[in-house]
């Protein structure tokens, strides 16, 4: 487990989010190094002024699965956002932003939060990989 | 029967799902010296194989792992 876990997070919404937040922090908390590279939707979310917003579900919750998500956050577990702010102080999680998709965006670093470290191509994301999995989300 | 030695530290996960009981747990360690002893208390049933897969992993010594009700009780030394 000494090779890096490389997540490229795509999807925008909540629970694919929390779903890659939970694989960061266990990680993480193994000691093994993390990158995140976030495209798309996902970047989309980690705007400084729209983090903290609703960024719904994929189709297949459903109404159910809506009320499953409310009430398991209702009893507590923390956001995305939180879980990775808290899996950060553990250090090895690095989460970068894809510049194509800043470009796509029209988003400059500034208009991102904290948590993202920086801005990088798919070469650096690569490099950094090594020989570890990457994971699409 | 469960020990009551006394503990350096205690994590108080109570309420909190995955992967926090062991993300808290982990940032404790990384502040603490060898050899303390840290009580973890978790709701999560998840956690108790979270936290024999992270003892394991880590090379931490699980003292002990008992459930009292609804309350899992961990104690962790730091190796």
């Amino acid at each position: 487990m000494d090779e890096p876990l490389n997540l490229v997070l795509f999807s925008g919404t909540d629970d694919k989010m929390n779903a890659a937040a939970v694989l960061a922090a266990g990680a993480a908390a193994l000691g093994r190094p993390v990158n995140i590279f976030l495209q798309y939707w996902a970047l989309d979310a980690f705007r400084a002024d729209r983090i903290a917003a609703d960024h719904g579900l994929a189709p297949e919750a459903g109404a159910a699965g809506r009320k499953a998500v409310d009430d398991l956050r209702a009893a507590g577990q923390a956001s995305w956002a939180e879980t990775l702010r808290q899996a950060k102080e553990l250090g090895g999680i690095d989460i970068e932003a894809c510049s194509l998709s800043m470009d796509l965006l029209h988003i400059t670093e500034s208009d991102l939060d904290p948590l993202v470290d920086g801005v990088e191509g798919v070469t650096s994301f690569y490099l950094n990989a090594g020989n570890g999995p990457v994971t699409f989300i | 029967m469960t020990t009551t030695l006394p503990t350096g530290q205690q994590v108080d996960a109570r309420g909190l799902s995955c992967p926090m009981p062991i993300v808290k747990t982990a940032t404790l360690f990384r502040t603490i010296p060898s050899g303390t002893v840290v009580e973890v208390l978790a709701t999560d049933p998840g956690s108790v194989k979270d936290f024999e897969a992270w003892t394991r992993s880590t090379g931490n010594e699980l003292i002990e792992s008992t459930k009292q009700e609804s309350v899992f009780r961990f104690l962790i030394r730091k190796v």
